[in-house]
């Protein structure tokens, strides 16, 4: 059955911001389908709020909405765009969530209405409900757990004393897990199942006998209209039931099953995906598994790609969302051919000859009030995944790829921590599942603890934990001889368990270059091997390669100059989908540019990853020895030495810069990056050049660092060298504070962990600048000195916020015309000083009349996708030519560099935040970065812009109702424009006295005056703000925090906010820009338009 | 557990190195056919398959045996292959069907393997020279060698002897009354068939006139070792019974000695199909079944002109798959549709027997 030419043109519905659970998957998955259709000759539109895509350069589609991902805005794409089809599998739950709301309005899947291809309506709600789902396994005969469905804590008390506890509650519909956890007790029953139904977009869940303990499976199947079923990938999950899969260790293959149980699982993942109706495309199911007896039961089933579905393309080398693309328009299986092999049909079952794990990277430390607990509901940011030949040596690979500063299962400094921990503590440790547990696991093991005993505590099955045995008996060993007296066999077996070089040189107590170079000098390095869908039973014709040691290396030879490109490892808060989109771009630029590119990175989710993107792709740890390794085979491979990009996945390439010779490095020197990052050289530089910086100074101990802050004044900013994301970023107000913030960098330290205090990495103390404008301004250098101004962004919040974190606007909305000047000539000045070839970030807070440079850093920055969406110019490609020696005025000429798009429109990039999987939390915004993902608002002003950026956000903006007003002294002069605008605007206002008082005072009377919640808590009678957020009285909250406060009221409000899923803004700016917004929307109404038109190309 | 070092030598001169596991073997040295398997799971129905015989069995999946052993996994009671070659074998398994480790699995069955091995170097070796005679055991390189050179191959050697049982005995109480010729035959494809009827195994030299005074309502042709060409005298009492309009139905080297019984041809795949994924179009509904296989010889399509009409095709090489034989009852498929292991697809196939059967 061939191409469907009944279809001429298909939305994609992309998956938006970044988020837990939702992560760059959908980039790879959604830029995958938008390449196929187009190839296919479909005319594709494309809907998604997130720039840092690349799904979104407007290459991709032929008309690309960065609009905001909402039922009514897909409606006016649909009613300006009348597609043919809407494909609404490839972008996550979002977009399902988002073709089940268009179905109801009648816009699609209904006739007359665009088709709903790759699942239908009635596909979605089979397997999205719980119930309906349950009662279609039933009746194919497959098991499931025992459960009930409750639309309330009345009704779901009757499902729990039919089944009994332990139960697990699911909320239909949700992604991710979020608002699903395990009740062991009534109390926390009644709790879980009202979080649920909250979640829930239709208040609904599905309560399930708990199956904690049991093995996880999952199966990656693909079905074409013909009815061919296709198992792509079996997936084991290393934690048992009761994690959240997303948040779990997973191996693929399938370890630990038999031909006989695996076949029955493939025989009910087919009756599955056969009966829940997805015509064409992927799914995932998930199992679980009864140790004792292999009693099978489905889980859950995804009709649509997946996280796991990404990881399964990238465990294999088949492309799921390339293929569900294609059998989405009307394709078999068996017409396609397998990419990699190029001579077979994409009809068949990839088998693989290596070891997949996949570990998730959580955030945590940037949480606190969380509990670090792993559940149901998933709360990793982002993972890393690693190939071995044997599970111990993936392992290992996939434990440094974290880059959390562990070197793989123990054997490194950071695991002296668990020393001081009794067994019994040790055992107790790992029956909780969190981020250490594995570790905690190895040490053990370590202690001779039996594996059964051990066993008993984790469910972790036996043969994961023989395996680690396996490296603990290797440590033992390998600590009883010394480097010197090591044989080649010796130096082979421990690095086919996985010993990274690093974890040697800590059992020897020796360097890690001494390790190096005597293994190098015993001859063992490592072989490449290729991943090619079949274990080598035909010739790939891909190359897709992971290091192991073996007897053949499978790199073959080229004579084309290589340039490599380091990627971001795992996605993490500060360093994410950006960055990939850097060297994606890079890749694709030099690709057509004549060079070969080989991609160095270590995460599956991404476009970088995928093997097209790149000539070769090695999927490895961003560490020194992997990294170093990759580059000597490539030196071997040919005989040009290659090239190392080494500024655009952000700080996981910088760090490893110096390690890399300096002749290989292309563009910005590392001598430049060290100028720019090392804090005396830097202030040196700023002092000669004349541009001003807020007075600071380093420190290395407390003493140094309440020295500078006695000689600069509280307030003062406290941040780490050789960070992203702002981790451990402070904003400091007193001494008692400098010294628990220089305690925690130092106790960071010992543990190598990012952002920790050493001798090498001093802390930066810098004076805070109240109430100053920050800006941020992308530019490109070229060697002949020319400097492009790529953008000046003028943020949203002051100063005091991470730029990360804060919503930023292209043009500047409000900054003089002279302080652009000033910008924008510093930011040239400090290009030339520091030589940069290739992209420069400079931050400036604008105080008074006073520009400070804050900081440059001559590498990618997180805004160069946004700008170059806002403005057209495709930084990230024309910095990689450059770096590789381009001028400016060459790429004029090749036509790659074009003038910006005139602006006749404003673009707005707004921070998303995870608060909603995090309770606990107050969503205070400060220096530390906590936002997982950004979106994008273009419109013709400032204020339109902004409130699309809010609503792709998820800020739900009030348009009837009460707001809440709750601000510090300082932002109640503003608060009064806020007042007026929202009375124009007809809503009510709330507010706390304080605040009710001054508004009032200034002819701006409130209609509810609430409480002090701290007030209530002693017995006054009248309502506080909590207690109308939870009846629902409130629409929306500003909140203005009052310094830091520990158990503030404002903290009480905010967190109650984030429960009740009550939208809020906590500065005073964002309030003035959502009113404004606001309030031009309601003179005329938002419409929508596409980046095409908008650049005028 | 100490470690047995040991060593893999193919007949053109490549060397593995290695750690020897399972039985010790006679003189430290283990030859055959070195082929290469696949699957990522069933190495146990795979090791005691008998239509290994005179091979050695690589497993392209690095781990094996981390399920352990069950006797309710075995394709025959013993070990018919020569010796097994694994990355890595698992010195614990998990899992509650099992009973035995494969390693002691092994040990009991006498069969050798050697781990450690460059699997993945081996696999390309023999993808892109073939199929190859081999030899691995502590003995030295030169014995090695000599014992690798010295090794027959399965072209035109007689397997099937070696491996069919010496008297008939009889499976199962389905309803039909079915002879089925050992020619290797699987536990597997014994399940099946007696869900469906009475089997009654018989030797591969039974004649046509034995079986028919069983008055059986089909015949079954079962998979088995090595050359077809090497099974003399089977292919004329296939031809006799399928003349006298009896069902037959046959799987792998059974499919083959019918083509050779009706006059056709078969020709040896360079590196023959073994695992578990190969995407067999049925050509009589169009959809793909993906298929477990096990064969180093195939049918040529061409000589079947004339005398079947092709109903399944492989879609990796468009080798022959499947056939039906014209004017007849008799059909037979190259892959296994019993599975053991492998996926489930093709089980219609044993209905489609019945179906023949219930015809008559």
């Amino acid at each position: 059955m061939p191409r469907r030419n009944d279809l001429k043109s298909i939305l994609i519905i992309g998956s938006g911001p970044i988020v837990i659970g939702q992560a760059c998957e959908f980039d790879y998955s959604g830029t995958q389908a938008c390449r196929v259709l187009k190839e296919e000759g479909y005319r594709v539109i494309l809907a998604n709020s997130n720039p840092a895509t690349i799904m979104t350069d407007p290459d991709f589609a032929d008309r690309t909405y960065i609009e905001p991902l909402t039922p009514e805005v897909l409606e006016a794409i649909i009613e300006r765009e009348k597609p043919d089809a809407v494909l609404p599998t490839l972008g996550g739950q979002t977009a399902l969530n988002l073709a089940m709301a268009l179905f109801e309005k009648g816009v699609v899947g209904v006739p007359g209405k665009p088709e709903l291809i790759g699942a239908n309506a009635e596909a979605i709600a089979t397997a999205e409900d719980r119930e309906k789902f349950k009662i279609a396994m039933l009746e194919i005969g497959l098991k499931v757990p025992q459960s009930g469905v409750a639309r309330s804590v009345d009704e779901a008390e009757v499902v729990r004393q039919e089944i009994g506890l332990p139960l697990i509650v699911r909320p239909a519909y949700i992604l991710g897990g979020r608002g699903m956890g395990i009740a062991h007790t009534p109390e926390e029953f009644r709790q879980v199942v009202a979080t649920g139904i909250s979640a829930s977009p239709i208040g609904e869940v599905l309560i399930e006998k708990s199956i904690a303990g049991w093995k996880e499976y999952e199966l990656e199947v693909m079905r074409d209209r013909a009815d061919n079923c296709v198992i792509i990938c079996s997936i084991e999950n290393v934690d048992p039931m009761g994690v959240h899969t997303g948040d779990s260790i997973t191996v693929a293959p399938a370890m630990t099953l038999s031909d006989v149980e695996y076949q029955e699982m493939r025989d009910a993942a087919f009756a599955c995906i056969r009966r829940v109706g997805v015509e064409t495309g992927g799914s995932n199911v998930q199992f679980a598994v009864n140790p004792e007896n292999g009693d099978q039961f489905v889980i859950e089933m995804n009709p649509r790609v997946s996280r796991s579905s990404a990881l399964a393309s990238k465990a294999t080398g088949f492309p799921i969302a390339k293929i569900a693309a294609k059998l989405a328009v009307g394709y078999t299986l068996d017409e396609i051919s397998n990419d990699i092999t190029k001579k077979t049909p994409a009809s068949f079952e990839p088998t693989i000859d290596y070891v997949v794990t996949k570990i998730p990277r959580w955030a945590f430390e940037k949480f606190p009030g969380t509990s670090g607990i792993l559940g149901t509901q998933m709360q990793s940011v982002g993972e890393a995944m690693s190939i071995g030949r044997t599970f111990t040596e993936s392992l290992q690979k996939a434990l440094r790829s974290l880059e959390n500063g562990r070197m793989g299962l123990n054997c490194d400094p950071a695991e002296l921590n668990y020393r001081s921990m009794s067994d019994e503590e040790v055992l107790a440790a790992i029956g909780v599942p969190t981020p250490e547990r594995l570790f905690l696991v190895g040490e053990a093991i370590f202690r001779g603890i039996s594996l059964e005993r051990i066993y008993k505590n984790c469910k972790i099955d036996h043969w994961f934990l023989d395996q680690m045995l396996m490296i603990v008996e290797e440590r033992r060993s390998l600590s009883n001889t010394t480097m010197s007296a090591l044989t080649v066999r010796q130096w082979r077996r421990a690095k086919r368990l996985g010993f990274s070089d690093a974890q040697l040189a800590f059992i020897w107590s020796v360097e890690e270059n001494d390790v190096r170079s005597a293994r190098i000098a015993a001859g063992v390095i490592p072989t490449y091997k290729a991943v090619d869908t079949c274990s080598a039973e035909f010739a790939a014709q891909t190359p897709y390669h992971y290091s192991t040691y073996e007897d053949e290396n499978e790199v073959r030879p080229s004579a084309k100059q290589r340039v490599i490109i380091l990627g971001s490892g795992p996605n993490r808060i500060g360093q994410g989908i950006e960055f990939d989109y850097c060297c994606v771009h890079a890749s694709f630029a030099l690709r057509d540019a004549g060079f070969e590119t080989v991609m160095i990175n270590c995460n599956p989710e991404t476009v970088s990853t995928d093997y097209d993107t790149s000539d070769r792709l090695y999927f490895e740890p961003l560490t020194r020895e992997d990294v170093m390794n990759v580059i000597q085979a490539e030196i071997k491979a040919s005989s040009t030495p290659p090239r190392v990009i080494v500024s655009l996945g952000g700080q996981t390439p910088l760090k490893l810069a110096n390690y890399i010779p300096a002749e290989l490095i292309a563009g910005t020197s590392p001598a430049s990056i060290d100028l720019a990052e090392d804090r005396k050289k830097w202030s040196a530089l700023c002092e000669e050049l004349k541009i001003s910086q807020p007075p600071g100074g380093t420190a290395l101990s407390f003493d140094e660092a309440r020295a500078i802050a006695s000689r600069i004044g509280y307030p003062v900013l406290v941040r780490p060298s050789y960070v992203l994301g702002g981790r451990a970023m402070q904003i400091v107000h007193d001494e008692a504070h400098l010294q628990r913030a220089m305690s925690e960098l130092a106790a960071a330290g010992t543990l190598g962990r990012e952002g920790g205090l050493s001798a090498e990495r001093p802390v930066l103390i810098d004076r805070f600048l109240d109430d100053a404008t920050e800006i941020d301004v992308d530019a490109i250098r070229d060697a002949s000195g020319e400097v492009l101004i790529g953008g000046v962004m003028e943020h949203v919040e002051e100063a005091g916020v991470h730029s990360g974190d804060s919503a930023c606007a292209i043009p500047p909305p409000t900054l003089e015309p002279w302080v652009i000047e000033a910008v924008e000539s510093y930011t040239r000045v400090i290009a030339n000083a520091l030589d940069v070839k290739g992209l420069l970030n400079v931050q400036f807070a604008v105080a008074g009349s006073t520009v400070y440079v804050i900081e440059a850093n001559p590498r990618a920055s997180r805004t160069v996708p946004f700008v170059a969406k806002a403005t057209g110019v495709p930084l990230a490609k024309v910095a990689s030519r450059v770096m590789l020696g381009a001028t400016l005025a060459e790429l004029r000429a090749e036509g790659l560099l074009k003038p910006p798009t005139n602006f006749g429109h404003v673009s707005v990039k707004e921070a998303v935040l995870p608060f909603n999987r995090f309770p606990g939390v107050d969503t205070a915004l400060g220096p530390e970065m906590r936002s997982t993902g950004e979106v994008m608002g273009i419109d013709s002003t400032f204020g339109r812009a902004f409130i699309k950026a809010e609503s792709a956000a998820g800020t739900t903006l009030p348009t009837s109702g009460m707001v809440f007003l709750s601000l510090n002294d300082k932002d109640k002069p503003s608060g009064l424009v806020v007042a007026k605008r929202l009375r124009e605007l007809g809503l009510g206002i709330a507010a706390t006295s304080g605040t009710a008082d001054y508004l009032s005072r200034f002819g701006y009377p409130v209609d509810r005056v609430v409480g002090k919640v701290s007030e209530q808590s002693l017995g006054s009678i009248a309502d506080d703000a909590v207690n109308l957020l939870e009846r629902g009285e409130i629409e929306f909250v500003i909140n203005t925090p009052r310094g830091r406060g520990a158990h503030s009221d404002g903290e009480a409000i905010r967190k109650a906010a984030n429960i009740w899923r009550v939208s809020s803004v906590t500065t005073i700016n964002a309030a003035l820009a959502a009113v404004q917004g606001l309030a031009e929307q309601k003179l005329d109404p938002l419409t929508v338009k596409s980046l095409q038109e908008y650049h005028g190309r | 557990m100490s470690i047995r070092e040991g060593q893999l030598v193919l007949r053109d001169g490549s060397v593995f190195e290695g750690e020897l596991i399972g039985a010790v073997s006679a003189g430290g040295v283990s030859s055959g056919e070195v082929v290469f398997h696949t699957g990522l799971t069933g190495y146990q129905e795979v090791m005691s398959d008998p239509s290994y015989a005179g091979q050695i069995v690589t497993f392209t999946t690095p781990h094996i045996g981390n399920y352990g052993t069950t006797p309710l996994d075995n394709e025959a009671t013993k070990v018919h292959a020569r010796g097994v070659i694994v990355r890595e074998e698992a010195r614990r398994e998990s899992n509650w069907r099992s009973d035995l480790s494969l390693d002691s699995y092994l040990t009991k069955m006498g069969v050798s393997g050697i781990a450690g091995i460059d699997t993945r170097r081996l696999t390309r070796i023999l993808r892109d020279t073939g199929a190859m005679p081999g030899a691995f055991g502590s003995a030295d390189h030169a014995t090695l060698l000599a014992a690798a050179e010295s090794e027959a191959g399965t072209s035109g050697v007689q397997l099937v002897e070696q491996v069919t049982t010496k008297s008939a005995y009889v499976v199962g109480s389905g309803h039909y009354k079915v002879v089925a010729y050992d020619f290797g035959i699987k536990s597997t494809i014994l399940r099946c068939l007696s869900e469906i009827a009475t089997v009654t195994v018989v030797p591969a030299s039974t004649s046509a006139d034995e079986v028919s005074a069983l008055a059986p309502h089909g015949v079954f042709l079962s998979n088995g070792p090595g050359d077809p060409e090497a099974v003399v005298g089977a292919p004329v009492h296939i031809r006799s019974l399928v003349d006298s309009g009896m069902p037959v139905f046959g799987i792998c080297l059974g499919h083959q000695l019918l083509t050779l019984a009706l006059g056709g041809s078969t020709f040896k795949l360079p590196f023959g199909h073994h695992g578990a994924n190969h995407p067999v179009r049925n050509l009589r509904t169009g959809s793909v079944e993906i298929t477990s296989q096990n064969h180093n010889f195939c049918v040529d399509a061409n000589s079947l002109s004339g005398i079947a009409d092709i109903t399944h095709t492989n879609l990796n090489d468009l080798t022959n798959e499947g056939m039906s034989v014209r004017d007849a009852r008799a059909f037979s498929v190259q892959y296994h549709p019993e599975a053991g292991p492998g996926p489930h697809d093709s089980r219609y196939l044993f209905n489609e027997f019945r179906q023949l059967m219930e015809a008559k």
